[in-house]
């Protein structure tokens, strides 16, 4: 879940809308300030939660809920390129992709889909199918947020240097 | 065109519905306001007075004759306006799909004897408010988004800082998800904005009716991939009303009912993240639905009327309502006439491409299709047109409602 690279990961930082957490998901904030990607799971239900909630959205339980660490290893579902900024803030990024990714839920080889960016790559290079892995944009007070750069074949990936966090899961 | 009577009795399934609509309640009265500027020049209560006596003049009532209010920013706030007591109120906003929610609730409470005479009322001025701001000094367009009552905010959790364009955005990975698991193409979704193109060219209160080819569609800026410029739905303002009362009533007011035969809502997200496959809508719950109570199956639509926020939109609605199978919606658009002189009459206003889209369209899907019920539409009316169907869609293919309309002949 490490990936010394990120700091070198352009921020987005000052210019994204900073996450807002609730008294739920604190938890999975502060570990991003450790650049640790946390899934929630329901061991009752033996099932990966996403987004995270107060309860087990399928036995609405909530004494039985727990973390796991994702290793970063994930697939794109669905993916956009924005050629217009979302907002004023963004300007400056666009072409950016924004994607769905099915990311490795920590146990059971289940995944959860997750919204996120593909960086570190020509957009017109980004296909539905491709494996990506976990990095790290740091947000201005220390937390991090999880984005995703090709892990797949060399040839798909801009530098053909990076393999994402997927290696010291 | 219509079902005939004993296969209504032969297909619907009585013991899955054990209370059907199918013909309790009537639609009697509509209106509508557009412009071909997409502008106008009334806006708030005023408009909605102006659509709300339009749509009783139309259903010869009177608004003392009303005992129920639908309103997606609140009914009770509106029939207080009104200086109305009505009986039953209905603020559910579910986004585009609100209206044909509120025609089922409507129907539902006629049904039940908890209301008689339900009057359902939109308006929505994007651009006149950014004209009223501007001369205010303000900056207009400013949106501020979050929960409507407080509590947890999802999307401003976990979609808002990946910048992806609302809602655009989220119907661009619903059309890049479909592209890639069925092959569907840019100059496929494209034909659904040419066909909308050629209702809207018929319709003189249209905003765009300048024709169109697929290479414009293809070849217009891309907002967000793979859907471009003209795969959007039009930014306009607009309002509607419409009345809904008893089948017996109906039928003592001067204009030709309009039959509710078939409702069905569905929901299944509310953030796009949340879809659970992005390639089926919760129309494939809602439609089916609502086609099993009307009787009907997709051969016997006259006139479809599917909310068209975008291409993608419109392409889903023609597999989850069961007009081809599940992956097929773009060889479907090539093989099938859904303009003017076609098999499958679509959008027949010109659509939220190019008719009107102030934000929450369904209010002017259940205008054309009783204009087109009753044989209204001028140069762009469907001959002997029968059953119409207008399908919803709210937020991001998030809800779905369904509504099949239906003239005397179907009952």
């Amino acid at each position: 879940m490490t990936d010394e690279r990120s700091e070198t990961t352009e921020p987005f930082g000052p210019q994204r809308f900073q996450p807002t957490p609730t008294e739920t998901t604190e938890v999975f904030w502060e570990a991003t300030r450790n650049r640790t990607y946390l899934v929630q799971w329901c061991t009752a239900c033996d099932a990966p939660i996403f987004y995270p909630r107060e309860v087990c959205p399928q036995c609405l339980r909530s004494d039985a809920l727990t973390w796991r660490p994702s290793s970063g290893r994930g697939q794109i579902y669905a993916h956009s390129v924005q050629h217009r900024p979302a907002h004023p803030g963004m300007a400056d990024l666009v072409p950016y992709v924004v994607a769905l990714v099915d990311l490795d839920a920590g146990h059971g080889g289940r995944t959860v889909r997750i919204m996120s960016n593909i960086t570190e790559v020509d957009p017109g290079d980004v296909h539905n199918g491709d494996a990506v892995g976990l990095v790290w944009e740091p947000l201005d007070d220390g937390r991090h947020l999880a984005v995703f750069t090709p892990a797949g074949a060399p040839a798909d990936t801009a530098a053909g240097a990076h393999d994402g966090a997927t290696s010291d899961a | 065109m219509h079902p005939a009577a004993s296969s209504h009795d032969a297909e619907f399934d009585q013991g899955e519905f054990i209370m059907t609509l199918r013909g309790a309640a009537a639609i009697v009265g509509v209106s509508d306001e557009v412009s071909p500027t997409g502008e106008l020049s009334v806006r708030g209560r005023a408009l909605e007075a102006k659509v709300v006596r339009d749509a009783l003049d139309d259903a010869g009532l009177e608004l003392s004759d009303i005992d129920g209010v639908c309103h997606v920013g609140g009914a009770m706030d509106f029939a207080e306006f009104l200086g109305i007591a009505p009986r039953f109120v209905d603020s559910t906003l579910t986004g585009g799909s609100s209206f044909e929610i509120h025609l089922e609730h409507a129907a539902s409470a006629i049904a039940a004897g908890v209301a008689e005479c339900v009057l359902v009322v939109f308006a929505q001025t994007p651009r006149a408010d950014r004209t009223a701001a501007k001369k205010a000094g303000k900056s207009g367009g400013a949106r501020r988004r979050g929960p409507l009552f407080g509590g947890p905010d999802p999307i401003a959790e976990w979609e808002l800082p990946y910048g992806l364009q609302g809602p655009v955005g989220s119907y661009a990975l619903a059309a890049s998800r479909h592209m890639s698991q069925y092959g569907t193409t840019a100059e496929q979704l494209a034909r659904i904005a040419v066909s909308a193109r050629r209702w809207a060219a018929l319709n003189p209160r249209a905003k765009n009716r300048d024709p169109l080819t697929v290479a414009d569609v293809v070849d217009s800026a891309m907002i967000a991939s793979p859907l471009h410029k003209l795969d959007c739905c039009l930014v306009t303002d607009g309002a509607g009303a419409f009345i809904v009362t008893s089948a017996e009533r109906a039928r003592a007011l001067a204009k030709p009912p309009v039959y509710l035969l078939g409702a069905s809502t569905a929901t299944t997200h509310r953030m796009i993240t949340e879809m659970p496959d992005l390639t089926v809508t919760p129309g494939a719950i809602s439609g089916p639905h609502a086609f099993a109570m009307a009787g009907i199956t997709p051969d016997d639509v006259d006139v479809l009327m599917g909310y068209d926020s975008f291409t993608i939109t419109q392409l889903l609605h023609y597999e989850d309502l069961g007009f081809c199978a599940k992956g097929e919606g773009g060889p479907f658009v090539e093989s099938t006439d859904t303009g003017p002189g076609g098999t499958l009459p679509t959008n027949t206003n010109g659509g939220g491409l190019s008719y009107t889209h102030p934000g929450m369209y369904g209010m002017f899907l259940v205008v054309e299709a009783v204009r087109q019920l009753r044989g209204e539409c001028g140069d762009r009316q469907v001959p002997d047109a029968e059953v119409a169907v207008a399908h919803g869609s709210g937020m991001v293919l998030s809800c779905m409602s369904t509504a099949v309309l239906g003239t005397e002949a179907t009952l």
